[in-house]
C-alpha cells in the first residue's frame, strides 16, 4: 500500500470524519466498510516492515512496525471495530461511534507502534477518546465516572511519559523493545502500562466507569484499553516475575467482586479484570508458550467478552434494566440473545470446543511446563471461579432463573448479526484453532484437545456448575436455615466464603475511605492557602511585596559570604 | 533599506505612537496602527530569517561605533523574541477592535492605540538593544505605558479595582526597574562600560569584587520581579485580571517573556564569560524559585473563580517552567525554555482572547458565568479548549513539546524529583483547565444566555490563528525546536564550564 496513512491513524481519521457526515446512510456505510479496509491494510503490510514516519524532536518515529504479535492485536482490534460498529449501527449519538473509532484507531496504533513515543501518543489518544465514549451515555453518573476515569488515565499517561523520557535519557533511543524493571524509568513505564491493565491497586476504574457507558459503549470499552495494555506488557516486559503475582491477584479480585455483584454489566466488567489477570500471569511466566497463550487469550477474550457485553447490551436496550435481580426468564422471548450470550459464557469458562478453551489452556500448560505448581493450581481453581461468576451466573440470572414477566423481543438485525458473528467466531476458533495458532508470535505445535485435558476441564466445570446450583439459594441471598449434616457445605463453606470476601471488601473500603479523607483534608488545607483570600493568592499590599523583594536580595547577598 | 531594518523595528512604532494622538479620528488611528504593527511584524520576520541564515546583525545607531554609541545587536535569541512580540502585537491589535470599544471609554480609544504602540516599542527596544542602559530606558517606556493601559480597564465599566491594580503594578514595577538600574550602575562603576559585549569582556577581571556580586544580585532580583516569579508575582494576578482583555492578551504573552529574555541576556551574555552556575548559587536559587512558582502557581490557579486570575496564576507556573529550564543548565533544558517562551506566548494569548470574547457577551469572566457557553459560543470555547490542551501539554500540541524537552532536560541533569514536580504541575493544570471545560460544556447555565454569541471574525480569527499555531507547532516541531537548539547551543557555548 502506498501513501495510505498508518492503519491506526486511518481509522482515527475515519472516526473524526464521522462527526461531520449528516447522511445516516453514508455514515452507516463508512462504519461498516472502514474497519475492513483497515484490516486489509494491516494484512497488506508484509512482516518485518518498518516504516519511518515523521520526526519528533531528535528522533525518527516508527509508526508502523509489522510483526506477528503486532498484526495479531491489530487484526483483532479492527475486527472488534467492525463488529462493534455493526452492533452500534443504530446508535443515535454519533459522538459515541466517532469516539469509538478514534479509540480503536489508537489501539491499532499502539499495536503497530515501533517506538515508545508513538506508543505514548496513541496511548493518550485512547484515554481521551474512551472518555468521550463514556460521556456519550449522557447520564450524570456516567459523567462523574468518566472524570474519575480520565484523571486516573491521565495520571497513568504522565507516569508513562516520565518513564519513557527517562528511558530515552538512559539509553538514547526510543525503540520499543523488551525491557526489565531494573531502573526507575522502566519501573515507571511498567506502572504506566499496569494502570491500563487494571492491575492492583488500580483495578477499580474498570468497574467504576465501564458499566456507566451506553449499551453499545461498553462493548467498545471492553476491548481496547486493557488489551493494549496486555499487548505492551507482552512486548515490553515478558517474563517479569512480579506480573505472575499481580495477575493472580487480578484473577481472584475479579471473581470475588463479580460473585457479589448484581449489575449484569458490572459482573462482566469484573470478569475482564479476572481474564486480563490470566493474561498477565502468562506474561509473567514469559516462556514462548506462555506468551503465545497470553496473546491468544487476549484475541479470544476480546471476541467472547464483546459477545457477552453485546448480549447484555441487547437486554439493556430492550428492557432498560441492569440488575440481575430484576431480570430473568428472558429466554422465552429473546432466544437468539440467549443462545449467543450462553455461547459467550461457555467460551469465557473455556468450555471445550470454544475459543476460551484453546487459548487459556496454553497459559496453564506453560505454568505446568515451568513447574510452577501453585500457579497451576490457583489457575485451575480460578477457572472454576470464572465458570461460577461469568459462565453460569450471568446467563442464569439474566436469561433463565425466575420469570421476571418481561417479554422483550430480540434486538434489531444489526445487533443480532454482530452477536451471531462473534458467536460463530467463538465456536469456530474453539473447533478449529489452527488459524489462530498460526497468527501467534511464536511458532507452536500445541494441541489443546488431548483426552486428559478435556476430561480435566469438564470435571472442573461440572463440579463448579454443581456448586453453583447447590449454592444457588445463597447466591440469591434467600438463605433458609436447616441445621443438618449438609450444614458443612450449605453453611460453613459459604460462610467462610462470605466472611472472607466481606473482610476483603471491608478492608478495601477502609483503605479507600481513609485515602479519601486524607485527600479531602489536603484539598481543604490547600484551598485555605491558595483559594480566594488565601495567603498565596490574595492581593498582597505593595508593602509586603517590596519586603519580599528585599528579602530575596538579602538571601542573594548573604549566599555569597561562603 | 534592509540594512536599517533593526532601527526601523523600534523607530516605526515609536514615531507612530504620537502620530496616533495627532490623528485622533478613531477609524484612521486604528487603520494606521494596524499598518504599523503589521509592518513591524514583517520586519521582525525578515530579521529572523536573516539572522537564521546569515548570522547575527550588529547595527550602530547614528553610525557611532559600538563602545561609544548604542549598538543594536540581533542574534537568534532576540530575533525570536522580536518575532513573538510583533506577531502577538499585530494579532492582538486586530482582535482589539470590538473588545476595547466595550471596555474602554470612547474618548480615550485613540490614546489606547498610542499607548499600545509605545508599549510595543518598549518591548521591542528592550529586546533589540545591545546596551544595558538603553535597555533600562525601554524598560521604563514599557512599564509606564503598561501602567496606563491597565488603568484603562477602570474606564467604561466602572471598575476602580483596575486603578488599584495599576498602582500596585506601578510601585512594584518601579522597584524592579530601580533594582535593575542599581545593578547597571554598580557594573558601570567597576568597568566603565554599558555595552553588553564590552561588559562581557571586562567583567571577569572584577567579578571577585563584592560590588559586581551585589550588582548581579540587584539585577537578578529586579528582573525576577519583572517576570513575576514567585515570591515576587503579587502584582501579576490583579493586573491581568483588571486590565482590559486586549491588554491582558498582549502583556501576558509578551511582557514577562521579555523579562525572561533580559534574564537570559544577563546570565549568558553580560556575565557570559563567568561560569555563574558553577561559581555562584544562582542555579539553585533559580531552580527553587521556579519549582515553587510551578507548584504554587498551579495550585492557586485551581482555586481561582475569576478566570483571568486563574490564567495569571497559570502564567506564574509557566514562567516557572521557563526559568527551571534556565536553572537546569543543560542544552536540552535551555532549549525547552526557549521553545516554551514561544509556545506559551501563543497559547496564553489565545486563552486571554477567548476570555475577552466571553467577557464581551456575558460581562463576567467568573467560572460560574461560563456555564453552558460551549453551546452558545462554540468557536470561542473550542479555541479555549485547544489552547488549554496545549497549556496542559497533551501530545500533538506545542505544550507537549516544551514539557517533553523540559522533563528530558531535568532527567539529563539527573534530577528525578524535579521531573516529578513538572509532571505534578501539569496534572494540576489539567484540573484548572478542566474546571472551565466542565462549566462550559457540562453545566446548564443558571439563567438563559440569549445574548451570548460568538464574536465577529475580527476577534475569532486572531484567536484561532494562535490556537491553530499551538497545534501546528506541536505536530511539526522541527522549526521551533531547531531554532531553540541553535540558540541554546550558542548561549551555553560562550560560557566557560
Amino acid at each position: 500500500m502506498v501513501n495510505l496513512p498508518p492503519p491506526g491513524v486511518l481509522l482515527a481519521l475515519v472516526g473524526l470524519v464521522l462527526l461531520f457526515i449528516r447522511s445516516p446512510q453514508l455514515r452507516k456505510a463508512i462504519i461498516l466498510i472502514s474497519p475492513l479496509i483497515v484490516l486489509a491494510t494491516i494484512w497488506s503490510i508484509p512482516d518485518n516492515t518498518v516504516s519511518l514516519g515523521t520526526h519528533f524532536l531528535f528522533w525518527d518515529l516508527v509508526p508502523v512496525r509489522m510483526d506477528p504479535l503486532g498484526r495479531l492485536f491489530a487484526t483483532i482490534f479492527s475486527l472488534m471495530a467492525f463488529a462493534g460498529g455493526l452492533f452500534a449501527l443504530r446508535q443515535k449519538r454519533v459522538s459515541e461511534l466517532s469516539a469509538a473509532f478514534v479509540y480503536a484507531g489508537g489501539a491499532i496504533g499502539v499495536a503497530l507502534a515501533g517506538d515508545l513515543i508513538t506508543v505514548f501518543i496513541f496511548w493518550e489518544l485512547m484515554a481521551i477518546a474512551s472518555t468521550v465514549v463514556i460521556w456519550s451515555a449522557v447520564t450524570p453518573e456516567s459523567y462523574k465516572a468518566s472524570i474519575r476515569y480520565l484523571m486516573l488515565h491521565l495520571l497513568g499517561g504522565v507516569i508513562l511519559m516520565a518513564g519513557i523520557i527517562g528511558h530515552v535519557v538512559e539509553h538514547g533511543d526510543i525503540a520499543f523493545q523488551s525491557m526489565s524493571p531494573d531502573s526507575w524509568s522502566h519501573i515507571l513505564i511498567l506502572v504506566g502500562f499496569l494502570i491500563n491493565a487494571g492491575a492492583p491497586p488500580f483495578s477499580s476504574w474498570l468497574s467504576d466507569a465501564y458499566p456507566e457507558a451506553s449499551y453499545t459503549g461498553t462493548v467498545f470499552l471492553s476491548a481496547f484499553t486493557t488489551k493494549t495494555a496486555v499487548y505492551v506488557l507482552i512486548r515490553g516486559f515478558p517474563g517479569t516475575e512480579i506480573l505472575i503475582y499481580l495477575g493472580l491477584f487480578m484473577v481472584f479480585y475479579g471473581i470475588v467482586y463479580a460473585l457479589l455483584e448484581n449489575d449484569m454489566r458490572r459482573i462482566l466488567v469484573y470478569s475482564i479484570i479476572n481474564q486480563v489477570g490470566f493474561m498477565v500471569v502468562g506474561i509473567g511466566i514469559g516462556t514462548e508458550m506462555a506468551l503465545n497463550g497470553a496473546a491468544a487469550h487476549a484475541f479470544a477474550h476480546i471476541i467472547y467478552k464483546g459477545l457477552l457485553l453485546m448480549s447484555a447490551g441487547a437486554v439493556l436496550y430492550r428492557t432498560n434494566e441492569r440488575k440481575c435481580s430484576n431480570l430473568g426468564g428472558l429466554f422465552q422471548s429473546m432466544p437468539l440473545t440467549t443462545i449467543c450470550g450462553t455461547i459467550g459464557a461457555l467460551a469465557i469458562s473455556s468450555f471445550p470446543f470454544t475459543s476460551g478453551f484453546v487459548s487459556k489452556s496454553m497459559i496453564a500448560t506453560a505454568a505446568a511446563e515451568q513447574h510452577l505448581a501453585f500457579v497451576w493450581y490457583l489457575l485451575a481453581a480460578a477457572s472454576a471461579g470464572v465458570f461460577l461468576h461469568a459462565g453460569i451466573k450471568f446467563p442464569w440470572f439474566v436469561f433463565f432463573q425466575k420469570d421476571s414477566g418481561m417479554r422483550p423481543k430480540d434486538p434489531p438485525w444489526n445487533m443480532s448479526a454482530a452477536m451471531v458473528l462473534f458467536a460463530a467466531l467463538c465456536i469456530g476458533i474453539g473447533c478449529y484453532p489452527d488459524p489462530l495458532y498460526a497468527l501467534l508470535p511464536y511458532a507452536t505445535n500445541y494441541v489443546p484437545y488431548t483426552v486428559p485435558h478435556v476430561v480435566n476441564m469438564l470435571q472442573l466445570l461440572l463440579f463448579a456448575g454443581l456448586a453453583f446450583f447447590l449454592l444457588l439459594p445463597w447466591m440469591k441471598r434467600t438463605l433458609t436455615i436447616t441445621l443438618d449434616l449438609d450444614w458443612l457445605y450449605r453453611r460453613l463453606f459459604p460462610r467462610v466464603w462470605v466472611v472472607g470476601s466481606a473482610a476483603f471488601i471491608v478492608y478495601q473500603q477502609r483503605v479507600s475511605a481513609f485515602t479519601e479523607l486524607m485527600v479531602y483534608r489536603t484539598i481543604m488545607s490547600l484551598k485555605r492557602i491558595h483559594g480566594g483570600k488565601g495567603l498565596l493568592s490574595r492581593n498582597v499590599s505593595t508593602n509586603s511585596a517590596s519586603i519580599g523583594a528585599l528579602v530575596l536580595l538579602c538571601v542573594w547577598l548573604v549566599s555569597f559570604y561562603k | 533599506m534592509t540594512a536599517h531594518l533593526p532601527v526601523l523595528q523600534v523607530v516605526l512604532p515609536l514615531m507612530a505612537a504620537p502620530l496616533c494622538v495627532v490623528i485622533r479620528q478613531l477609524t484612521l488611528v486604528r487603520l494606521f496602527s494596524l499598518v504599523v504593527t503589521g509592518t513591524a511584524f514583517l520586519i521582525s520576520a525578515t530579521l529572523l530569517y536573516q539572522v537564521n541564515t546569515a548570522g547575527p546583525i550588529s547595527y550602530a545607531i547614528g553610525n557611532w561605533p559600538a563602545p561609544y554609541g548604542i549598538e543594536y545587536r540581533i542574534d537568534l535569541l532576540n530575533a525570536v523574541l522580536l518575532f513573538i512580540i510583533s506577531l502577538i502585537g499585530f494579532l492582538v491589535l486586530i482582535y482589539s477592535k470590538n473588545s476595547i470599544a466595550r471596555e474602554i471609554t470612547q474618548n480615550r480609544l485613540y490614546l489606547f492605540h498610542s499607548l499600545y504602540l509605545l508599549c510595543m516599542t518598549g518591548l521591542l527596544g528592550m529586546v533589540i538593544t545591545g546596551d544595558v542602559f538603553n535597555l533600562f530606558v525601554f524598560l521604563e517606556i514599557t512599564a509606564l505605558s503598561s501602567y496606563a493601559l491597565i488603568a484603562m480597564g477602570g474606564g467604561r465599566l466602572g471598575n476602580p479595582q483596575a486603578l488599584y491594580a495599576a498602582f500596585r503594578y506601578l510601585i512594584l514595577g518601579t522597584l524592579g526597574g530601580t533594582f535593575y538600574i542599581i545593578g547597571v550602575g554598580l557594573m558601570y562603576m567597576m568597568t566603565g562600560a554599558l555595552n553588553m559585549a564590552d561588559l562581557a569582556r571586562l567583567l571577569p577581571s572584577v567579578f571577585d569584587t563584592t560590588t559586581i556580586q551585589a550588582a548581579l544580585g540587584f539585577l537578578v532580583v529586579g528582573i525576577t520581579l519583572k517576570m513575576a516569579l514567585f515570591p515576587l508575582h503579587m502584582w501579576q494576578a490583579a493586573a491581568y485580571a483588571r486590565a482590559p482583555s486586549t491588554v491582558s492578551s498582549f502583556l501576558a504573552a509578551t511582557a514577562t517573556k521579555v523579562a525572561v529574555y533580559v534574564q537570559l541576556r544577563m546570565i549568558f551574555t553580560v556575565f557570559g564569560q563567568i561560569p555563574l552556575f558553577r561559581d555562584t548559587p544562582l542555579d539553585e536559587i533559580l531552580i527553587v524559585l521556579a519549582l515553587s512558582s510551578m507548584i504554587i502557581g498551579s495550585l492557586s490557579a485551581v482555586y481561582q473563580k475569576d478566570m483571568r486570575r486563574m490564567l495569571a496564576f497559570s502564567s506564574l507556573a509557566q514562567i516557572g517552567y521557563i526559568v527551571l529550564g534556565i536553572g537546569l543548565n543543560n542544552a536540552t533544558a535551555l532549549s525547552a525554555s526557549i521553545v516554551h517562551l514561544f509556545n506559551h506566548a501563543l497559547m496564553k494569548s489565545a486563552l486571554f482572547m477567548a476570555l475577552g470574547a466571553v467577557f464581551m457577551s456575558t460581562h463576567s469572566v467568573k467560572r460560574g458565568a461560563m456555564r453552558g457557553l460551549g453551546r452558545n459560543m462554540p468557536i470561542t470555547m473550542a479555541a479555549f479548549v485547544v489552547a488549554g490542551l496545549s497549556l496542559i501539554g497533551v501530545p500533538l500540541t506545542s505544550g507537549f513539546i516544551s514539557k517533553w524537552l523540559l522533563v528530558q532536560g531535568a532527567l539529563e541533569s539527573g534530577m528525578w524529583p524535579v521531573a516529578l514536580m513538572i509532571l505534578v504541575s501539569s496534572l494540576l493544570s489539567i484540573i484548572y483547565i478542566w474546571k472551565v471545560v466542565e462549566a462550559a460544556y457540562f453545566k446548564k447555565p443558571k439563567r438563559a444566555l440569549p445574548k451570548a454569541r460568538d464574536p465577529g471574525p475580527t476577534m475569532w480569527v486572531p484567536m484561532w490563528i494562535l490556537a491553530a499555531a499551538s497545534i501546528w507547532f506541536g505536530v511539526d516541531a522541527g522549526t521551533t525546536v531547531g531554532i531553540a537548539n541553535k540558540v541554546a547551543e550558542t548561549l551555553l557555548g560562550g560560557v566557560p564550564q
